[in-house]
C-alpha cells in the first residue's frame, strides 16, 4: 500500500465503519437502511461483533501470513522472508490479545464470567500459547540463520496442528459462542450468518477494513525492521 | 524405502543400546512417575474424586512424565557432540525415524506403566472398557511420539532446553491431550468400542500429519 490515496481511502472506510458500528440506532422494527434489529439478549450489546470478529479474524490473517513466509524463508534461505515473518507474528500476537481482551469484557457482561473455556475461547488461547512459544523460542536462539529455521519450523508444525482443533473441539465441549454444539442454528465450524443485511454489510466492510489495516500496519513494520537491521550493521 | 528405513533401525538400536548402558532417561523417568503418583494420592487423599478429574490427572502424569524424558534424544546427541557424527553417517529421515522410533518405544512402556500403576493405586479409577482404554493408550503414545520428537529436535538447538520444551509442546499437543482425556473419560463410562472410533481417527490422522511434516521439515533442523 505505497500510495497515499490508498491510505486516506483507508481511514475513511474504517472511519465510516466505526461510525455506522456504534451510531445506528437498534430499534425493535427497523424501516430505515441505517436501523439495525435488536437482537433479545444482546441488545446494544451485539456491536461486538463488528470489532471483535475482525480482530480474531485478523490473528488467524497474520498466523497464515507467518506461516507462509516462514516456507518461503526455508524454500530460499533469504533472511528478509524471515523478517516478515517476525513482523507478521508480532502483529498477530497483538491482534490476537486485543481479540481475547475485548472478548473476555463483553463475555463478562453477557455471559456472566471473564473466561468460559468455551471451545472458540480455547483456541484463541492455544494461538496466544503458539505466539508465546514462537518468540520464547526466537529468544533462545542466537545464530541469526538458525533461530529463522527454527521459528519457520515451528510455526508450520504448529500451523498443521491447529486445524485439529476444528474437529476436536466439538466432540468434547458445549459452546457458548455462535456455530456451537448445542447452538440450535447448526453444529460446526461454519456459522450460518442470521444478520440483518445492513448488519451484515457493515461487518464485511470492517473485516475488509481491518485486514487492510493489517497489511498497512505490516509494510509498517517491514519496513521500519528493516531499517533498523541496516543501522546495526556496521557502516562501510 | 528400505534406504531410510535399514539405518533407522541401527540408529534406534544404538540409542536402545547407549540407553541401557547409561540409564539417560530411564531412571529420571521412573522416579518423575512414581513422585508424580504419589503426589495425586497425597492431594486426593480420601476424597471422592469424579472419573473425568481422574482421567484428566493420568493424561497429566504421563505429559509431565513424557516432557521431562523424551528431549533426550537429541540433547544428549548434542551434549555429546555426537551430532555431526550422525550426521555425516546418515540420511536426516533416517535419523528422525529411528529416534520417532526410540521415542515411542520409550513412551509407550512407560505409558503401560503408568497406566498399571494408576489402575492399581488409584481405586476410583475404574475402566469399564479396558478395549478403549488400551487402544487410546497405544495411540496416544503414537501421537505423543510423533509430536514431541520434532520439537526435541527443534529445542536441542536452542540454548535454554529444559524450560523451552514443555512451552514448545503443549500447544502443539494440546488437540491430541483433550482427545485422549475424552476418550479415557469414555473408557472409565463405560461406552461401547464404536463410540470411541472418531478419538481414535482424530489421533491416527493426528499422527500421520504430524510424521509427515517431520520427515518433510526435519533436514532444516538437522543441518547445521
Amino acid at each position: 500500500m505505497k500510495s497515499t490515496t490508498a491510505k486516506i481511502g483507508l481511514v475513511i472506510w474504517l472511519t465510516l465503519v466505526i461510525f455506522a458500528a456504534i451510531l445506528f440506532p437498534m430499534v425493535p422494527a427497523p424501516e430505515k437502511w441505517y436501523e439495525f434489529p435488536i437482537i433479545p439478549g444482546l441488545e446494544e450489546k451485539a456491536r461486538i461483533i463488528f470489532f471483535h470478529v475482525p480482530m480474531a479474524w485478523t490473528t488467524v490473517v497474520a498466523f497464515i501470513a507467518s506461516t507462509i513466509y516462514g516456507i518461503r524463508f526455508l524454500m530460499t534461505k533469504n533472511l528478509d522472508y524471515d523478517l516478515r515473518s517476525v513482523s507478521a507474528a508480532g502483529l498477530g500476537t497483538m491482534f490476537c490479545i486485543l481479540a481475547t481482551i475485548t472478548g473476555s469484557l463483553w463475555a463478562k457482561f453477557n455471559w456472566g464470567s471473564f473466561w468460559n473455556w468455551d471451545p472458540r475461547e480455547t483456541s484463541i488461547f492455544v494461538l496466544l500459547l503458539i505466539y508465546g512459544a514462537y518468540f520464547a523460542l526466537r529468544s533462545a536462539v542466537d545464530v541469526e540463520e538458525k533461530r529463522a529455521t527454527l521459528s519457520a519450523v515451528y510455526s508450520i508444525i504448529a500451523g498443521v496442528t491447529v486445524p485439529f482443533f476444528i474437529f476436536v473441539m466439538p466432540r468434547i465441549m458445549t459452546g457458548l459462542h455462535p456455530g456451537s454444539k448445542g447452538d440450535p442454528q447448526g453444529a460446526g465450524p461454519v456459522v450460518q450468518f442470521k444478520m440483518a443485511p445492513n448488519m451484515l454489510l457493515v461487518f464485511f466492510a470492517s473485516l475488509i477494513g481491518f485486514t487492510l489495516l493489517y497489511f498497512w500496519m505490516f509494510d509498517i513494520k517491514v519496513r521500519s525492521s528493516r531499517l533498523e537491521l541496516h543501522s546495526q550493521q556496521p557502516q562501510e | 524405502m528400505k534406504i531410510f528405513t535399514a539405518p533407522a533401525i541401527y540408529i534406534f538400536l544404538k540409542d536402545s543400546h547407549s540407553e541401557i548402558r547409561t540409564r539417560y532417561a530411564l531412571n529420571a523417568l521412573l522416579m518423575f512417575v512414581v513422585t508424580a503418583l504419589a503426589l495425586v494420592l497425597f492431594s486426593v487423599g480420601n476424597e471422592v474424586v469424579g472419573t473425568d478429574v481422574l482421567s484428566g490427572i493420568l493424561w497429566v502424569i504421563i505429559f509431565f512424565s513424557g516432557m521431562s524424558g523424551l528431549s533426550r534424544t537429541f540433547v544428549s546427541e548434542e551434549e555429546r557432540g555426537t551430532s555431526a557424527t550422525l550426521q555425516l553417517i546418515s540420511r536426516p529421515t533416517s535419523v528422525l525415524l529411528g529416534k520417532l522410533f526410540f521415542n515411542f518405544v520409550l513412551i509407550f512402556s512407560l505409558n503401560m506403566l503408568i497406566a498399571v500403576l494408576y489402575q492399581l493405586l488409584v481405586n476410583r479409577f475404574v475402566v469399564l472398557t479396558p478395549s478403549i482404554f488400551w487402544m487410546t493408550i497405544f495411540l496416544g503414545s503414537c501421537a505423543l511420539a510423533s509430536s514431541s520428537t520434532i520439537i526435541a529436535a527443534i529445542i536441542a538447538k536452542a540454548n535454554t532446553r529444559g524450560t523451552l520444551y514443555p512451552v514448545l509442546s503443549f500447544p502443539i499437543m494440546l488437540p491430541l491431550l483433550l482427545t485422549v482425556m475424552n476418550a479415557t473419560r469414555l473408557s472409565t463410562e463405560g461406552a461401547a468400542f464404536a463410540e470411541a472410533l472418531g478419538e481414535f481417527q482424530i489421533l491416527i490422522s493426528y499422527t500421520v500429519v504430524v510424521v509427515t511434516i517431520s520427515i518433510l521439515l526435519f533436514s532444516f533442523v538437522w543441518k547445521d
